[in-house]
């Protein structure tokens, strides 16, 4: 299995390990729950390393990348803002999510998933064959996502006073490179934070400071029900290569109001004439038991299926991703071991800045 | 190293019986089980009046990761269940031999017992 430059530091802080993607990744450093409240009250950190940095260089990078997402490049008009897409293959199906990060028209830098590195690099390669860009994968970076409340307060403290200024001064989902350090106000976890990726040998001893700092190591158990809460999607899990960003709960990702051509648009326009069937909604189950991924959902009109599903810590009530027939609304079942249980359908996200969303309760 | 008390009996899928002395045993699920499974979110437990046979899934620990079934130690019947977990399911993670314990019942077959693992056997167990 491979290993993050962090891999000592999650060992000597007596992480509990285990295989994510080919990665061993800590799953938590004792209490999962502990993990997640420091999260939403304080500040915790995660070592993302695992995720694929892939810098695309060239005179042609914005037109590339207009026709590669479904989201628009064009809304990146500053230099280090960021933009949340999808990368849809012809069918319209989601090859991946990523965040997109636009340096200077010779760059834009991308941040991709894990699991889906070989199969992105594949297609990037291929789609940009046109566009005489260059792709440069990272590996030798690594990334600390640090989020929470006092998240980025414990991080500006340990910055030279210039570079923390800037730091400071990001507006959210934007990004800075200082020196060594590429730092953005992104996460996953519906709290403030920062997401810095730096080179690996840099990364212990940053990590340390952090720890120094009081920020507590969190593994990828919280990560899960933080963004679960937040409403943010988990590729492979809320969506795949078989199913539509618009079937998703992604629909606001995808840009579609003017003619730009992107890689998937022919497919979608194709759904939204047929009609679309389904819609990815948020459970929270109104009886006691946990909602798990694949428990089938019955509604009015007609069955769906929990995508993701845990028990969220902040509302201490059982909550879920769900795709429901797109009619469907206000309460419905899910089967849980064999019975059914009563829940109610809302509009994610259920947690945002500590707080359960109106409606969510 | 997982704590196992010298009192207590044991099965192979982790759960503790406890012989009250007064026709009852009470059941939880080891220290090994809880810290295995991680915390705890919520637990189902049989009614009063409930009649299981050895091996029975008899109830459900669900943690942050999963559900798991326990499975009744011995034949008998559920004479009461531990009301606390319904608000507190942690309990098992922080006392799993104590406040975190699941149900008591009246053991039909009590010499059913004979069959349980010590606590030699169950630490043997955790070695392999």
């Amino acid at each position: 299995m491979r290993h993050t430059p962090l891999y000592d530091a999650h060992i000597a802080a007596g992480a509990r390990m285990v295989d994510f993607g080919g990665w061993e990744m800590p799953i938590n450093y004792g209490s999962q729950l502990d993990e997640h409240h420091q999260v939403r009250q304080h500040a915790g950190m995660f070592d993302v390393s695992h995720m694929t940095v892939v810098d695309i260089n060239g005179n042609r990078t914005r037109e590339f990348l207009s026709t590669l997402l479904a989201n628009d490049v064009a809304r990146l008009k500053v230099p280090g803002k960021a933009l949340y897409s999808c990368m849809l293959n012809r069918r319209g199906g989601v090859i991946d999510d990523l965040i997109t990060y636009f340096m200077d028209e010779q760059w834009f830098r991308l941040v991709v998933n894990a699991a889906t590195r070989d199969k992105d690099l594949a297609w990037l390669e291929r789609q940009a064959e046109r566009y005489d860009v260059t792709i440069t994968e990272h590996p030798e970076l690594a990334m600390i996502a640090v989020q929470g409340p006092e998240a980025r307060a414990r991080v500006l403290a340990l910055l030279p006073e210039n570079d923390a200024a800037v730091a400071g001064a990001l507006t959210p989902f934007s990004a800075a490179v200082l020196g060594e350090l590429f730092i953005a106000r992104t996460g996953y976890t519906g709290e403030d934070g920062f997401e810095i990726t730096l080179p690996a040998e840099e990364a212990e001893p940053f990590w340390n400071r952090l720890l120094q700092a009081g920020v507590a190591p969190c593994g990828l158990g919280a990560r899960d029900t933080l963004r679960l809460e937040a409403g943010m999607n988990l590729y492979g899990q809320d969506m795949d290569e078989e199913q539509s960003p618009l079937e998703s709960g992604l629909a606001w990702t995808v840009a579609m109001k003017d003619e730009r051509p992107f890689i998937g648009r022919a497919a979608l326009e194709d759904q939204m004439s047929d009609g679309l069937k389904h819609k990815l909604v948020g459970l929270v189950l109104e009886g006691r038991g946990v909602l798990r991924s694949h428990q089938q959902v019955f509604t009015a009109q007609g069955e769906g299926e929990t995508t993701s599903g845990g028990f969220s810590p902040s509302l201490q009530k059982a909550i879920a991703f769900a795709r429901i027939p797109v009619e469907a609304e206000g309460s419905c079942e899910v089967e849980i071991r064999g019975k059914r249980i009563a829940a109610r359908i809302v509009r994610p996200p259920f947690v945002r800045n500590g707080k359960a969303c109106e409606g969510i309760l | 190293m997982s704590d196992i008390p010298s009192e207590l009996l044991y099965r192979e899928s982790h759960e503790w019986v406890r012989d009250e002395g007064d026709g009852t045993v009470v059941v939880g699920i080891s220290d090994h089980a809880q810290d295995a499974l991680g915390d705890m979110v919520f637990v189902e437990l049989p009614e009063p009046g409930m009649s299981y046979e050895q091996g029975d899934a008899c109830a459900v620990v669900e943690s942050v990761k999963a559900a798991s079934d326990i499975y009744a130690p011995l034949d008998g019947e559920v004479v009461e269940s531990n009301a606390a977990l319904e608000d507190s399911p942690e309990l098992v993670n922080s006392d799993p031999y104590g406040d975190g314990w699941l149900f008591r019942y009246i053991p039909s077959n009590p010499s059913q017992l004979e069959g349980l693992l010590s606590p030699e056997a169950y630490a043997e167990l955790q070695d392999d």
